[in-house]
Formats: structure tokens, sequence, C-alpha cells
């Protein structure tokens, strides 16, 4: 990289942390994470004192960690991907693309944001619930330090996802449909909320496909003690799996997000801007 | 004799979406300093050509140079010498105008010069178009004249050669028209930038053009300043008088043989005698309607 290109790299890194600034101080951004957040607590401690059928082991204890794997998941998929085609259609690519080395220093700038966004949304539920409930970490600091990892290793598998969602769909109304429902189907079917041996074994076949299943586990094995890997596929965290998976997911995910990224930003013309708007303004056709 | 630099010389510009053809041949030049216009009604390709220029949208065929550039393949440093100004940004909607010209500008340190420091300063951009009491305000309060002002103010921020603006003034008012064609000619003055505007506003192009180019059915059919194109068209003029208080108008071609006739006939009796010039409205009206029955036509007019 070319000196000018490092600087527009850091540049990117600036916007990326005000934006990610901004977000934390608006109210629409807050108050959708604080509403998820309370619908999670309101369950979980409603059910604070139950045990998991067949175990001495807390219903908060089992689910905790499913919730926050599924709840990071979502938001890694559905954030880049509404970010990415709303700020397609409202002219901030264009902006940036006819600023020198602007592309890199907007997509550093996206990578920034969107991954500082989860933070706020594990530790709304996280901080909670370690006042809330009883044994929510048995693995101690080690467990602690897994889960850092985890959240590190599974934003890299699982962003890619979303950002390439954004960079395809024609337009925001789309996300919706090509976005939100292949997620909110992946993550039903990723043993979060019904263990996977519940479900049919092609089902089960598809889920151990995606990233989405083997973050939910990892998350699992980093939280709850040992004797609980019994309830999982195998009755073993399949931790070396976990991570092989998770990483082939990232490898390949940041071969081909740049790829995408930049054929999206080739086509984008102010001719597009002005199309989205108009359509933008007609919402029945 | 010493040729003013040419800054965009577009020769033989095609294109084509699918099989239909928006542009059929576009040439035209533009020399340093200028302010030129793109006219035309909806649909006749400025925004296209514009696009082209810019470097967002690849042509069909012909050749385009602009600044020394293909702008199909012109590297990053050829954008810092460039500024665009679209139609419909709604961008930054949390930023105030302050942090995003800082923020945008900043990209332009690397090509400053000790002759030109790059970005410009952020309170005279400010004050230049007009923001310096918005300047903290969030983008998304901002008004549409406002609005735009700061979409111009990223476009020069970086003190671009030549600037593209496209249809900037579509949904003003009165008022923030004409505060922004003030800036405009401020530009020009102050910048020396080059500036190459598209619209479909005849006053508009009247007001801010040294040289208007008409394009109408992918070709520009006129190409000169506003009075050469008013007078090179053959429009008859209108005069108009009264005689012993009534009103009398009267077209013709010939409107001085026509006036003196009049006077020789009538001497003082003639009164509230006015003469009316073909417009540019008028040429541009004769332009388009004589395009439809002869498209080979096509005027160029020396300055």
């Amino acid at each position: 990289m070319s000196g000018t290109a490092t600087y527009a790299v850091r540049l990117g890194v600036r916007r990326g942390l005000t934006e990610l600034g901004q977000s934390l101080r608006s109210t629409q951004d807050i108050g959708f994470t604080l509403f998820m957040a309370a619908a999670v607590l309101g369950y979980l401690f409603v059910r604070r004192d139950d045990r998991v059928a067949g175990t001495d082991l807390l219903v908060p204890t089992v689910q905790l960690p499913s919730i926050l794997g599924a709840l990071v998941a979502f938001t890694l998929v559905v954030g880049p991907a509404y970010a990415l085609a709303m700020q397609r259609e409202d002219g901030t690519l264009l902006r940036y693309k006819a600023m020198p080395h602007g592309v890199r220093a907007y997509f550093t700038s996206q990578f920034v944001a969107l991954s500082g966004g989860v933070l706020p949304t594990v530790l709304v539920v996280l901080i909670p619930s370690l006042l809330l409930f009883d044994d929510v970490m048995a693995g101690g600091a080690g467990g602690w330090l897994m889960v850092a990892g985890l959240l590190v290793l599974g934003m890299l598998a699982i962003m890619p996802l979303g950002i390439i969602i954004g960079a395809v769909v024609p337009n925001t109304q789309k996300v919706g449909t090509w976005g939100m429902l292949p997620i909110t189907v992946l993550t039903g079917i990723s043993g979060i909320f019904v263990p996977l041996q519940q479900l049919w074994g092609w089902v089960q076949a598809v889920a151990q496909v995606f990233p989405l299943y083997w973050f939910g586990l990892g998350m699992r094995s980093a939280f709850l003690p040992d004797s609980a890997a019994a309830a999982e596929i195998g009755g073993s965290w399949r931790t070396g799996a976990t991570l092989l998976v998770l990483a082939g997911w990232a490898v390949a995910g940041w071969i081909v997000t740049p790829i995408v990224l930049r054929r999206m930003a080739r086509r984008q013309s102010g001719s597009d801007v002005e199309a989205a708007r108009e359509a933008a303004l007609q919402w029945v056709r | 004799m010493l040729r003013e630099e040419t800054v965009v010389s577009v020769d033989d510009l095609w294109m084509r979406y699918g099989d239909h053809d928006v542009l059929t041949g576009v040439s035209f030049e533009v020399r340093r300093g200028e302010v030129i216009c793109l006219l035309g009604p909806n649909g006749a390709g400025k925004t296209t050509t514009i696009e082209i220029l810019e470097g967002f949208r690849r042509r069909s065929a012909g050749d385009v140079v602009v600044l020394g550039e293909d702008p199909a393949t012109a590297g990053e440093d050829w954008r810092a010498r460039v500024g665009v100004v679209l139609q419909s940004w709604r961008d930054h909607p949390r930023w105030t105008p302050r942090s995003l010209l800082a923020q945008l500008g900043a990209f332009y340190a690397p090509y400053s010069t000790p002759g030109t420091p790059r970005p410009l300063d952020l309170d005279t951009l400010l004050d230049l178009v007009g923001l310096r009491e918005h300047a903290d305000r969030k983008i998304s309060t901002l008004s549409g004249g406002q609005r735009r002002r700061l979409d111009v103010a990223v476009g020069i921020v970086g003190r671009p050669e030549l600037l593209f603006l496209d249809e900037p003034t579509s949904g003003f008012d009165p008022r923030a028209r004409r505060e922004f064609h003030e800036l405009v000619h401020r530009l020009a003055d102050l910048e020396q930038t080059t500036i190459l505007l598209t619209t479909h506003d005849l006053d508009e192009a009247e007001k801010l053009a040294d040289h208007i180019l008409i394009l109408a059915g992918g070709r520009i059919v006129a190409d000169g300043s506003a009075d050469a194109l008013a007078r090179s068209v053959a429009v008859e003029a209108e005069v108009r008088w009264s005689l012993d208080g009534e009103r009398f108008v009267h077209t013709t071609e010939d409107a001085t043989g026509f006036v003196r006739s009049l006077l020789d006939q009538h001497g003082e009796r003639v009164a509230d005698l006015e003469v009316r010039r073909a417009s540019l409205e008028d040429t541009y009206m004769a332009l388009l309607g004589g395009r439809d029955r002869a498209p080979e036509r096509t005027l160029e007019v020396v300055r």
C-alpha cells in the first residue's frame, strides 16, 4: 500500500469510530438494542429457578450462551446487510467513491463501526445476567478468554455473510427477504432454541455447514461445565472442529468479500442513487 | 496563436444501454476556467454524459480525456483534482456540516502543495457556501437548499480544478436558486475552477454559463454562448407599440426595418415602443422542434 492508501485507512478507522459513537448516542439504535436485551432478560428471569430436564443445570445457564451466540450472529449479518444497502442508496458509498482512496476508507470505516457495534449488544445482555442469575460462567477466567477469542473469530467468520448480502441485494427493502429471512431460518435450526439432535437428519447436516451452529456451540463450551457436553452431538464440544469450521469461513469470507465490494463500488453511479430515491418514494408498485 | 488549455475533451462519444442508444456521437471541449452548461430535456443523456466524465460509468465508444487522463482508468490521484456534486445525496444524516467537511477534507491533505494548500480552510469554506451558522446542526435537519450547498462544499473542499454539478438547483425555491447562482459565480471567480453543470432550466443556463451545449436525442444540437445561440437561429422578433392609445403587436424577422418604416409612417404618434428579441427559450424550442424535422442539423457557433 502506498502512503496515501494507508493514510486513507487511518481516516476510515477514524470515521468508523465516529459512526460508532453516533450510533451509541442514537435513541433509535440504542432503543432497539435495549428492547432486545429486555426481552431476553425477561424470558430468562421468569425461568431463573427452573432446571433443564435431565440435568441439574439452571435454564439461564444453559440458554444464555446460545442466545448470546444468536444475538451476535444476527447482529453481524443483519447489521452489515442493512448498512451497506442503505448507504449505497443514500449516496454514502458514492460520496467516498468521489474521494481519493475513498472507497478503501469507507469499507475500513464500515468494518470498524459494525464490528464495534457488536459489543454493546453483548454487554447489555451479559452484564445484567451476571447480576441476576447464578452459575452463568462455569469456566472462570479461561472461559472469559475463550468467549473473547470466539467473538473475534465468530465476527470474522459470520460478518462476510452480512456484507455479501448487503452488497448483492437490489435495494434496502429486499434485505428483509434476502437477508433477514434466511438468517432467521438458519438461526432457528442452529441448535440455539432447540437442540440440533431433535431435528431431522438433513436439517442437522445443513446447520452444520454454516458458521452459526458452530459459533453457538463454541459459546456453550466456553460458558458451560464440561458435563453439559453430553447434550451435544457426539457428546463432545468438538472444539477442534469448531475452530476449523469458523476459521474456514473466515478465510473464505475475507477472500470473497473484497471482490464483491469492489464490484459493488464499481457499479455505483449517481443515477442509481437517484433511482433508489425515486423507488423509495414509491412503496407500492 | 496560443490556445487556452483544454480541460475536457470529448470526441465522438457513444453510449448504448442494451439496444438503446443514449448518446450518438457527442463531441465537445471545455477550456480551463470556463463555466459550461449542458442543457437539454429530460432523458437527453445529460447525466449519462457527466457520469462518463466523472469516471462513474463506462462508455460504449469514443475518446474522452479529462484533465489529461481517461476517466474510465484514471487513478486515485486524478480523483483528488475533480469535484463531484450529484443530484440526490441523503447521506451522513447524523453528522454535522463541520464534522463531515473536516472528515472528507482530510482526504486531500496528501495533495496539498505550497501554492495550493489543501483542503480548503474549514471556516473559509463554510462562509463561501453560507453555512457557517448551520455548521453544528445535524445534517438531517438542514433544508433542501442548505443540504445542496453542503454538497457543493464537499465538492470543492479539495480545491478541484474541475467541478461537476448535476442538476444543482432542482427543487429550489427562487431565493435558494439565486443564492446558489451567486455561489457558482464566486467559485468561478475566486478559485478559477472550471465548472461543468447540467440543467434543464434555460434561465439558469443563461445566467451561469460562458458556454452552453444543448443536448437532445443523444447529440449536441447547439454549442455557443447564450447570445450567440439566440442570434444564430432566425427566430422572429416581437414588436409592440401603441398608436393613439390602441395597442399593436407584430412579429417580424427584420425588427429594425419594421420599426424604421413604422416611425416613418406614423412619426410621433407611435408610443410605448418595445422590441423583444428571441430569448434563449425561443432558440431552445426552435432547436428542439427543428430536430424532429431535421435530425441531422447541427449548429456550430463561433464565440
